[in-house]
């Protein structure tokens, strides 16, 4: 312990980063990590925890998978997830009636057919434009454009430049977070999709 | 309960919310519940019904059943959107094309027939992608809704940062508009202010304050005509990315405030 007291001395003299602190062991760094995790209110990044604690991303990034596959094995109430770029606690799906019957809430208000359509094709097709959802979807969509900007899951992108400049639509941190994605990749191909239906017609002739 | 229950709970859930057009004794039509998402939903509906092959869609039968919805909507005094109607006027065209006969010479080389169908099968196969897609979304935060986060902490607060969105901007462009209404202001002399103008000194007075409360900024400001140009400015100067627009309290004040090199 003494030793290590006489390290962070010196390091306060010579005035240098908290990054050349003494190495931790990687348990602690696990500790810490999941102690900030816990009190975090979104999720974050291993960027963000290696700041915090004056380690490199990696190191941060190694011990949080670690500590995700401790969750995991040990297959309790709560799980460590990737969402939106960054880490957070979570308890796991299997218990949420159990959950909501302490809570006393309800699943919220679903979103309508026509924003659920209105957000996969901003989702695939961003920065999108109006009209362009108007060709894929072959309806109007302006109300349900209302609903996903009130409901935050997609943000204004700027104009294209084109004719008549028309406003891009693009998604949003909490569109990931709504939908439990880390980054758009997590997202199936729409290709995917193409083939489901291919195969589906195949099978009907 | 089983995971495989579950799942199909999830997608039974999904088509709850499609209608269903219930057949009755003759050619009578009954709709259950509910509104097609658009014109194509609608379609793809029909041709599954009619266990048709999606590559030679039956045109005369489909136009038929579609126009009898539409009338169906119409007598239920279901206001009939008018994307549903341009529908019915493209398969109306698309079936008297087909009925008019081919050209004898071009007839005689089926692959260069230019299906008049051709167009239509295109945009529903795109549009069937995205509906798959959206009920892949649909799952996707059925299942999320079933993970719990933990609760906020009383000390997020004031270190929550809450990025302002173009929206929440309008909102407070709009409240001070109104009370720009209220104050009876003679405008004697027009002074005309530059977008470029206003922008340089926006930028010169964040920079300079580092965090800038916007509706102390918009407050300042007298004619209406410069009360646009202003807002055009934050528009403009947050677009460039120089600066970011915070709000450090749900329903709070937004604040502008430069952007420091590094962070993003």
């Amino acid at each position: 312990m003494s030793e290590i007291d006489t390290e962070e001395i010196t390091t306060e003299l010579s005035g240098e980063t908290s990054s050349e602190a003494p190495a931790r062991s990687a348990a602690i760094v696990m500790a810490i990590a999941e102690a900030i995790i816990f009190v975090s209110d979104e999720p974050i990044t291993s960027k963000a925890l290696g700041e915090i604690m004056g380690e490199d991303k990696q190191t941060v990034q190694a011990a949080v998978e670690e500590l995700q596959k401790e969750y995991e094995d040990r297959n309790g109430g709560l799980q460590i997830r990737e969402i939106a770029g960054g880490w957070q606690l979570a308890t796991r799906t299997e218990y949420h009636e159990e959950i909501r019957k302490f809570l006393k809430t309800r699943p919220s208000a679903k979103l309508s057919l026509a924003a659920l359509e209105t957000l996969s094709v901003i989702a695939y097709k961003q920065p999108v434009t109006v009209p362009e959802i108007l060709e894929i979807r072959g309806v109007q969509s302006a109300s349900a454009i209302k609903t996903l900007l009130e409901k935050r899951l997609i943000v204004t992108k700027g104009h294209k430049e084109t004719v008549g400049r028309p406003m891009q639509y693009g998604t949003s941190k909490d569109f990931l977070i709504q939908f439990g994605l880390n980054d758009l990749s997590d997202l199936p191909s729409i290709e995917d999709f193409e083939d489901l239906t291919i195969t589906a017609l195949d099978q009907q002739q | 309960m089983e995971p495989q229950e579950q799942q199909e709970q999830f997608i039974f859930d999904f088509h709850k919310e499609i209608p269903e057009i219930i057949r009755g004794s003759s050619d009578e039509l009954k709709l259950k519940l509910g509104e097609f998402a658009g014109p194509l939903d609608l379609l793809l509906y029909l041709i599954k019904q009619e266990q048709a092959n999606i590559f030679d869609i039956p045109i005369a039968k489909i136009t038929d059943e579609y126009v009898k919805y539409i009338r169906l909507m119409k007598s239920l005094d279901i206001a009939v959107a008018a994307d549903f109607v341009v529908m019915a006027a493209t398969l109306i065209e698309i079936k008297s094309r087909m009925l008019l006969p081919r050209d004898p010479a071009a007839a005689a080389n089926e692959e260069e027939f230019d299906d008049p169908r051709k167009e239509l099968v295109d945009q529903l196969l795109e549009y069937e992608k995205f509906k798959s897609a959206a009920q892949m979304l649909y799952e996707r935060s059925t299942v999320e809704q079933a993970v719990f986060k933990r609760g906020t902490i009383e000390s997020d607060d004031h270190n929550a940062e809450i990025s302002a969105t173009v929206f929440d901007l309008l909102t407070v462009f709009q409240k001070i508009v109104v009370r720009h209404k209220e104050e009876v202001t003679l405008e004697i002399e027009r002074e005309e202010v530059s977008l470029a103008d206003m922008i340089k000194a926006l930028r010169k007075r964040i920079f300079a304050e580092l965090e800038l409360n916007l509706l102390t900024f918009f407050e300042e400001i007298h004619t209406r005509r410069e009360l646009v140009t202003a807002f055009i400015a934050v528009l403009e100067i947050v677009r460039t990315d120089e600066v970011k627009l915070v709000q450090k309290v749900t329903f709070g004040d937004i604040f502008l405030k430069k952007v420091e090199a590094g962070s993003n």
